[in-house]
């Protein structure tokens, strides 16, 4: 009984929870719900994945209306695997949330925030499940207006710009997407997603079909912060609470990925991607990407917006492996994917630890502060690490699996990309590692202790999630595996 | 038992030390170099012995033949040594380091495929750069950032030769590989890296000098050595190592004579010896490559024992350039003497143990007729001498009397310098033991007549030559001075290269401001002050851009969709 609902619940009970958490009183209680509907959800989202893969895909049908014509909620390995990062990462941030949002956020605003935070969650865990187009862009708004709430509720003023242009840049990419499914529309007559993957190969040649093919990519390439399309994200990250930074480095841009996957290759048909310039598209700003913003990123003096920029970066490698769109490289893309969440989401925990005691981030004011607080920098060695694609460490895997791609399509600059990419993360890192832990500390701080286990823990589950998902590969990789077969692209 | 890796018990070591109070560290300490080759040498049988799988691939961490044997009793006699000299040392970073580094260099040697040796050799590189940053200085934080960027490039250049090679071929194993297409020269250049093959070395030279007087002793034995058991397996017999292990030998002869920092005479005198190696592998014959794993075998313990009597000099005076030392002698007797015995060693004087190893490498270089080349290597044998077998000893001892009158060097390291000065007379003077040692089956015994006295002659007469240029007072004086290397290219050229670059391009820049974009600025002017200009939308960064990019993208994608693609 409870199997064939386990995919509204998902998205019914965050969004039933929001208000709720808006009008309960000051005080810890709006995010002590908050805490149990994601971690409700993360168990639920647990059984869905063993579900799916035990009995094969799930179709629930929204108020009873058959599809095509009412809403379907289809859910496969693909869409059951972002569910469970997304809810996984989002259970994870809360027991860190508490502390952190305390410091951070106005006392009055707090019901407010964890309210907007489960509305946020609601949206991302939408887009992941609706098997229909235009839900997706519902969902996707969804999210994209409370992540703009969320964004303006940074400590410094310039949170409300960043948000501000965030919500313009935003909107423009899903106004994109929504003239796109428009046009799609138009030509036939459904927003069904399996029955416009039926009907599509019979309209493909149309230009207005490959119009809206192309409003619809550059769109999600907006919301996925494709370089160059990227230029929402660093002032969004770097001024966002430390909370809504990891939250969204971890989660937000993935579905975006996921929704990009979804529509190239199940809903479209899979040669589009080779016919149309799609595929080149990717590889090009995949490769200028990972040059370019590594080398912003080693220039940047505030943490968070350094780590920002190596987001973009690593956007740029799933880009990549979009742009090869063969077995290998969608697998590799996919375990980026979630490797990244992981590696991120560990490092902003650390970096959000270091405000939660110094006040600031800046390259300058945290000077000696590893020698201060132990385990905070010793996750951000091991983050780091991921990151550069260090053996033992998630990073690696995604990192070898993109660069076999690489050679496996004789794309010879896309391996020298790869390899330069890493010696550019080292850079960065190196020169944050440098900071926190052989500059002398600065004498206006007063030492600080480390922060307290409610926020390390979260910290080094992901930590530890790195190690262990660089040493054992057979559930990252072979979910993705399976998930990418689900997808519709089989290897040679 | 015969399956568990050596470096398992080197890690778990690590651990230990980490976990366990300070007064059991010593214990750990000394205990796991003898506990691991209690281990290689009970348990440990040659063949394929532990596999894993990583992704797809059946890996290979354990394979063991004579060759890697041999290597690995050498790394656990390396550690043994290393750690006793730096027993008293009390820093937690240096222990963990003393036990991670050598567990590592174990892993490399009986890695039986590319992966595995890349993970190692990275590994390797990590924990070894400790010893350079434990000194603290901000130099020696620098050159040990310079250190780490030269290994990270030799691990790329392996991964990369290691991936490539699998796909041309689609195997992993790490066996003779030869010099044929990119694969095979990535790889080279990777061991070459590690090797300090010549305008590759810079890190080792200025590395081994910044590190700590401890650190350079560790420093010495593993990294180098590794890369020639590399060359060894992979590139035995290519012609070309032969002119790299030449120039190897001869060029850092010059370095040497000049340098004041006697750590970084030693350090040249390494690549030195390695040159040697080098030379030995590329002949290729049984005889030259077990000279070659002889020569490392015996290097490893003299130049360990030169580094440890400077260790401790620079240990006890706080300083290690030539022009301020002289006269130690009389306070540091038995330091003196432990150098004495390192000396004559490197410099291959018959009955120390430079000389067995060393006379395998030359006698096969003349049976394959290299007559011309076996004369560089006669030059670069009396080098060695003057620079390492006199240099070393007579400024940092004895020379002009300085008046430093520090203490004799601690009771630990003496021990450790003894046990590598006996080793050294005991394999010089019986070297069937050595011999029997060695990967190939060769018979070959250094002391006849036309060896001995080639030798002797080469070396009285390199000595006369010291001391006549010393008493004309032709012999470069010790001055503090610094000397110019391969080093200068990327500390002083490359930045000041970028430095002028940047400045062209902003002289360039401005010169186009000039030019295109004032016209448009006042063009711009002009029309804010117009009609239009009410409708002009305002400049907002970076909404604007994104706007502009997003757009571009858009039309681009149509127009190439529409008109290029079909």
């Amino acid at each position: 009984m409870m199997q064939g609902h386990l995919c509204i619940l998902l998205v019914v009970i965050p969004l039933f929870a929001a208000p709720i958490a808006a009008i309960l009183p000051r005080g810890r209680l709006p995010w002590a719900a908050a805490l149990i509907v994601t971690s409700v959800c993360f168990v639920l989202a647990g059984m869905q994945l063993w579900s799916v893969v035990q009995d094969g895909v799930v179709s629930y049908e929204l108020g009873g209306w058959a599809p095509p014509w009412g809403i379907e909620y289809r859910i496969d390995a693909v869409n059951a695997f972002m569910a469970l990062i997304v809810s996984g990462i989002a259970a994870v941030t809360l027991p860190y949330a508490l502390l952190s949002a305390e410091k951070e956020i106005p006392e009055h605003l707090i019901p407010l925030f964890y309210s907007a935070f489960l509305l946020c969650f609601t949206g991302l865990l939408g887009i992941t499940l609706t098997g229909d187009i235009f839900n997706v862009f519902v969902f996707l708004e969804i999210s994209s207006l409370s992540s703009y709430a969320l964004i303006s509720l940074g400590r410094k003023r310039q949170a409300l710009t960043s948000a501000y242009q965030y919500l313009i840049m935003g909107t423009l990419g899903a106004t994109f997407f929504l003239i796109g499914v428009g046009l799609i529309y138009s030509q036939t007559g459904t927003l069904n997603m399996v029955d416009l993957a039926a009907r599509l190969p019979q309209v493909s040649s149309l230009n207005t079909i490959h119009t809206g093919f192309a409003f619809i990519i550059t769109g999600i390439a907006l919301k996925l912060a494709l370089f160059p399309l990227h230029l929402w994200l660093p002032n969004a990250y770097t001024y966002a609470p430390s909370v809504i930074t990891l939250f969204l480095s971890a989660t937000a841009t993935k579905v975006a990925v996921y929704v990009m996957l979804r529509i190239l290759f199940s809903v479209f048909p899979s040669d589009f991607v080779s016919t149309t310039p799609t595929g080149d598209l990717f590889l090009l700003s995949g490769i200028a990407g990972i040059i370019s913003a590594s080398v912003y990123a080693i220039y940047q003096v505030d943490v968070k917006r350094l780590l920002a920029y190596s987001s973009v970066a690593q956007i740029g490698y799933i880009a990549l492996g979009i742009g090869f769109a063969s077995f290998t490289s969608l697998t590799a893309t996919l375990v980026h994917l979630f490797n990244h969440a992981l590696m991120k989401g560990a490092l902003f925990m650390a970096i959000g630890s270091i405000i939660y005691r110094v006040g600031k981030c800046h390259m300058d004011s945290i000077h000696g502060l590893g020698r201060q607080m132990p385990w905070t920098f010793g996750a951000i060695i091991v983050g780091g690490f991921s990151l550069i694609g260090v053996p033992g460490t998630a990073g690696f895997i995604s990192k070898w699996y993109l660069v076999l791609t690489a050679i496996e399509q004789d794309s010879w600059i896309s391996v020298v990309v790869i390899l330069v990419g890493s010696l550019l993360a080292a850079v960065y890192i190196g020169k944050l590692i440098e900071a926190l832990y052989f500059k002398p500390a600065v004498d206006s701080n007063p030492a600080v202790n480390e922060v307290p286990f409610s926020m390390l823990a979260p910290t080094w589950i992901l930590v530890l999630a790195n190690i262990y998902f660089g040493l054992n590969t057979e559930l990252t990789v072979g979910v993705a595996e399976h998930a990418i077969r689900v997808l519709g692209v089989t290897a040679e | 038992m015969s399956e568990l890796p050596p470096f398992v018990l080197y890690y778990f070591a690590a651990f230990l030390v980490l976990a366990l109070p300070v007064k059991v560290r010593s214990i750990i300490l000394l205990a796991t170099p003898v506990i691991t080759a209690l281990h290689l040498w009970f348990n440990v049988d040659t063949g394929i012995l532990s596999t894993y799988s990583l992704f797809n691939f059946e890996l290979t961490i354990m394979r063991t033949d004579k060759l890697s044997l041999l290597f690995a009793y050498l790394f656990c006699l390396a550690s043994f040594i290393s750690t006793i000299f730096a027993l008293r040392l009390r820093d937690i970073r240096q222990d963990i380091a003393g036990l991670l580094y050598p567990g590592s260099t174990l892993g490399a040697v009986f890695a039986g495929d590319l992966i595995t040796l890349f993970i190692f050799w990275e590994l390797m590189a990590v924990s070894s750069v400790i010893f350079i940053w434990a000194r603290g200085t901000k130099r020696a934080i620098y050159a040990g950032m310079r250190y780490l960027v030269f290994k990270v490039m030799s691990g790329a250049c392996l991964l990369a030769g290691a991936l490539v090679l699998y796909h041309s071929t689609g195997s992993l194993a790490f066996d003779y590989i030869g010099l044929e297409g990119l694969a095979g020269w990535l790889i080279f250049i990777s061991f070459g890296i590690k090797c300090a093959f010549p305008l590759l070395h810079g890190w080792l030279t200025e590395g081994y000098a910044e590190a700590t007087p401890t650190g350079t002793v560790f420093l010495s034995a593993f990294t180098t050595k590794v890369a020639v058991y590399a060359l060894a397996r992979g590139f035995a017999g290519e012609e070309i190592l032969i002119y790299i292990g030449v120039i190897m030998a001869c060029f850092p002869i010059f370095y040497a004579v000049i340098e004041n920092d006697l750590r970084k005479v030693l350090a040249y005198s390494l690549i030195n010896q390695v040159g040697f190696m080098v030379t030995g592998v590329g002949v290729g014959t049984a005889l030259a490559l077990n000279g070659a794993v002889a020569h490392a075998f015996i290097d490893v313990i003299f130049k360990g024992l030169l580094f440890m009597t400077m260790g401790a000099v620079l240990y006890r005076v706080g300083h290690i350039n030539g022009s301020n030392l002289g006269g130690l002698y009389k306070s540091m007797p038995k330091t003196a003497a432990f150098c004495i015995v390192g000396a004559l060693s490197i410099s291959a004087f018959p009955l120390f143990s430079g000389f067995v190893s060393k006379s395998m490498i030359m006698t096969a270089m003349v049976q394959e007729d290299y007559s011309y080349l076996w004369l560089f290597m006669l030059f670069a044998s009396a080098g060695v001498f003057h620079h390492a077998g006199i240099k070393i000893p007579y400024f940092a001892f004895f020379a002009h009397d300085s008046g430093l009158r520090p203490k004799e060097a601690p009771v630990n390291m003496l021990i450790a310098m003894g046990l590598s000065a006996i080793l050294c007379i005991f394999i010089g003077t019986q070297p069937q033991y050595l011999y029997s040692m060695l990967p190939w089956a060769v018979d070959y015994w250094p002391y006849d007549m036309t060896h001995v006295l080639a030798q002797l002659q080469l070396l009285f007469f390199s000595a006369l030559a010291f001391v006549w240029l010393n008493k004309q007072g032709i012999y470069p004086p010790e001055l503090r001075s610094t000397n110019l290397d391969v080093e200068w290219i990327y500390r002083k050229f490359i930045p000041a290269g970028i430095h002028r670059g940047l400045f062209v391009f902003r002289t360039a820049r401005e010169s186009a401001i000039t030019a295109v974009i004032a016209p448009m600025r006042s063009i711009r002017n002009s029309f804010s002050q117009s009609f239009f200009a009410r409708y002009h939308l305002s400049e907002s960064w970076p909404t604007g851009s994104m706007v502009y990019w997003i757009s571009i993208i858009l039309v681009a994608y149509l127009l190439l969709d529409i008109f290029v693609y079909e």
